[in-house]
């Protein structure tokens, strides 16, 4: 009625006002304002969709407590053990930021799997324990109501290492550690590896030591799936974008030998989304740098290592992508059902694959040499292998017929080969899990534990890993394995 | 191509996978009838929908887990008091078992659980079979039965918590044991039967009836090849091969595809 009625006296007074503008070339628009008016009004009205504000669900919240940067393993471990440690039900809030959500370049899931705990450090090889046995009762520790049961395919067949003679006593004297921390190895002389094994060439080797149980390999795809799985059961927030900036605030602080120091905090992470220049801000009071092999990238975001060398400032994360490729043959005549994963002193690493004489391995350079990341390069290596053979002499592969090979990632630390764990002395919130140079994925859930209770308690509760702190970088003390692989 | 029993040609054809199994079924491989799927469904439903049906469901499983790691722990006191080979007895007839000393006669609970207490006075006689069917046995207690060093026969028929990790920690016996039987373990596969290797007495092994075995005339043919001085008894090594396409089944009993 109201429309009715306004028109017409608008329309009279503008008609009366100016003659010639009869078809409301005055620019009121009535028409259109009154649609707009209505849709307004429709949009309001509960039972309809608001379209007032934009749509944000795939960014991350605005508030977290904790950011964990890397979706990997080890991000998924360390977020894991956060929920489960917290005081209180839905005490913390748990964001995990993945770049690449079908983690086509991860470490984790082009890995091979293995397990292992012929280790010389003690707490690697306490590590490998305590994961063999968060493995075995993996369905107690990740379970879901209403989820099938994990099945992580994991083979118990054992790590064989073959030692020549110049490295016998060291493996010798790691065989003993071994032992006193409770892992279940036996050395081997040639005359007995001859007996169990007849496939293997003993010419060159001194001495062997074999892991009879808690070692084997397993499918790091269902581990990832599981913790992905129970996270989001328990509440964690899971978030694809890439960190671009960390916005900090410094404090100057003095020592007690009245040095200026600076410490800084992270207050803020910037979260960019894929293919887009949005991001979004979160807030947040601790963050964990589990990016693997990118995570010195992470660091240097972060202010590690911007400052004269030889000081604590001046200090950068020396952990870099090593590549490291691995092969798939099949050999019909090759060794049976009870082969373990057999290890050589050259770095050449190989194991069963399924039921049907196929093979796995690969070999981990000696000499301390960057690998181009390119593809021609790994084609090149299939043919060399062909060629070749590839075997340095140990086992003796009969035609074999190269089936396919990959590429994955290390996280390699170039300072000791040990992972780095615990927060950075001068960015007090910034906590490490990286740095594992290969054998990342048997040590996740040990790690994501230890950090958890850096996190929660303040210091490391059950396994003490203080000699994979930050600091050891600066102070120049290395904490070396001598068994990698 | 292979020739089969009756002169037909067989080729392999993949086995079928029955499914998933809920995680209150801890190792049950029996397909549901009618009834039982109804109320499975009704369950699901609730516990998508009502938290309290979660949190309830989620306890009892706990609870029942909590059993079951009462049920397998550690005789160490036992063990100091009576000797290893008593400890170890006294474990496998608390769960069920049937126990056999040497030169003695079967030791078995009636169906009450009550067993004579005659074993204790045993304390130098080692054990010499254990039939451990149907025992909620897992990897911890293991320990338990590994006291028992100089066993001759083991039999985990149809244990639903054996799986490959407990296989792998059987090597302890492998000075004594002369006969193993696994049939019918739900959670038992071919990574486990790998390390069965190290049993190199082994005379007698029975892998018949392994639902979690992908290939089971494959792995039969394997696991000889592994232990050749030991009879493997369980699988057909023709069972998975399908009849090739130019020889139609004459009669019923000719191989039938798994």
């Amino acid at each position: 009625m109201i429309r009715r009625v306004l028109p017409h006296g608008l329309g009279r007074g503008l008609l009366t006002r100016r003659p010639g503008t009869r078809r409301g070339g005055f620019s009121l628009d009535w028409d259109g304002k009154v649609s707009e008016i209505k849709k307004k009004i429709k949009s309001i009205l509960p039972g309809t969709p608001c379209d007032v504000l934009p749509d944000t669900s795939h960014l991350p919240p605005e508030h977290s407590d904790v950011v964990v940067v890397g979706g990997g393993v080890l991000g998924l471990s360390v977020a894991y053990w956060l929920k489960q440690l917290e005081n209180r039900r839905g005490g913390m809030r748990v964001l995990v930021v993945e770049r690449d959500h079908t983690y086509s370049q991860a470490s984790t899931g082009l890995s091979v799997g293995g397990i292992c705990q012929q280790f010389s450090l003690p707490e690697n090889i306490q590590l490998s324990l305590f994961s063999a046995s968060f493995l075995r009762n993996i369905n107690e520790y990740l379970a879901v109501t209403n989820a099938p049961p994990l099945d992580l395919q994991f083979n118990p067949s054992g790590y064989l290492l073959l030692a020549s003679e110049k490295d016998a006593a060291a493996m010798e004297s790691n065989v003993k550690v071994q032992k006193q921390e409770g892992a279940k190895v036996c050395l081997m002389s040639p005359d007995q590896l001859r007996n169990k094994f007849p496939w293997i060439n003993t010419e060159g080797v001194a001495l062997a030591s074999y892991g009879m149980e808690n070692e084997g390999w397993f499918d790091p795809w269902c581990l990832l799936h599981g913790l992905r799985q129970k996270l989001m059961s328990m509440g964690v927030f899971f978030c694809q974008g890439e960190v671009t900036r960390f916005v900090t605030s410094s404090q100057r602080m003095m020592t007690t030998d009245d040095e200026m120091v600076t410490l800084k905090s992270i207050h803020e992470v910037h979260v960019k989304m894929d293919h887009s220049l949005e991001y979004q801000p979160v807030e947040c009071a601790i963050v964990i740098n589990a990016a693997g092999a990118w995570s010195a990238q992470i660091a240097a975001l972060a202010g590690i290592g911007k400052g004269p060398p030889g000081t604590l400032q001046g200090t950068k994360l020396p952990v870099e992508p090593r590549k490291r490729y691995v092969y798939v043959w099949h050999c019909p005549q090759g060794p049976g059902l009870e082969t373990p994963l057999v290890a050589d002193t050259s770095g050449a690493y190989f194991r069963r694959e399924g039921l049907g004489s196929n093979y796995l391995g690969g070999r981990s350079p000696a000499e301390v040499s960057r690998v181009g990341w390119d593809m021609l390069a790994r084609r090149h290596r299939i043919i060399v292998m062909k060629e070749s053979g590839f075997w340095p002499g140990s086992v003796c592969f009969v035609h074999p017929q190269v089936q396919t090979a990959w590429a994955g990632y290390y996280d390699y630390n170039t300072f000791d080969q040990n992972g780095v764990v615990g927060p950075h002395p001068l960015v007090v919130n910034m906590y490490f899990a990286t740095g594992f140079s290969g054998h990342g994925l048997q040590q996740a859930p040990g790690v994501g534990r230890a950090v958890a209770e850096m996190i929660l308690e303040g210091s490391f509760q059950t396994i003490d890993l203080s000699p994979f702190l930050f600091n050891r970088f600066y102070l120049g003390e290395k904490t070396q394995e001598n068994n990698i692989m | 191509m292979t020739q089969g029993a009756n002169g037909q040609s067989l080729r392999l054809v993949a086995p079928m996978w029955n499914g998933t199994r809920g995680i209150h079924r801890l190792g049950g491989a029996v397909v549901p009838e009618g009834n039982q799927k109804k109320e499975r469904k009704m369950l699901q439903f609730l516990n998508n929908h009502f938290y309290d049906v979660e949190a309830l469901r989620g306890y009892l499983l706990q609870r029942e887990m909590s059993k079951v790691h009462l049920k397998n722990r550690s005789f160490t006191w036992l063990e100091e008091q009576h000797g290893p080979y008593s400890a170890g007895a006294f474990f496998i007839l608390k769960q069920g078992g049937a126990v056999k000393f040497r030169d003695k006669e079967w030791i078995r609970p009636d169906k009450y659980g009550h067993f004579s207490p005659e074993f204790w006075n045993f304390r130098e006689v080692p054990v010499e079979a254990v039939d451990a069917s149907d025992c909620e046995i897992n990897y911890e207690g293991l320990d338990n039965l590994l006291l028992l060093k100089e066993l001759q026969s083991l039999s985990l028929q149809r244990c639903p918590h054996v799986d490959d990790w407990c296989l792998s920690r059987l090597y302890p016996l492998a000075d004594s044991l002369q006969e193993l039987s696994l049939a019918g373990c739900p959670r038992v596969s071919e990574r486990g039967l790998a390390c069965l290797h190290h049993l190199q007495n082994l005379r007698r092994l029975d892998i018949s009836d392994l639902p979690a075995v992908s290939n089971p005339g494959l792995t039969q043919i394997l696991v000889e090849e592994m232990l050749p001085n030991c009879q493997v008894v369980g699988v057909d090594w023709a069972e998975g091969l399908k009849l090739g396409p130019e020889e139609q089944p004459q009669d019923t009993a000719s191989p039938v595809p798994a």
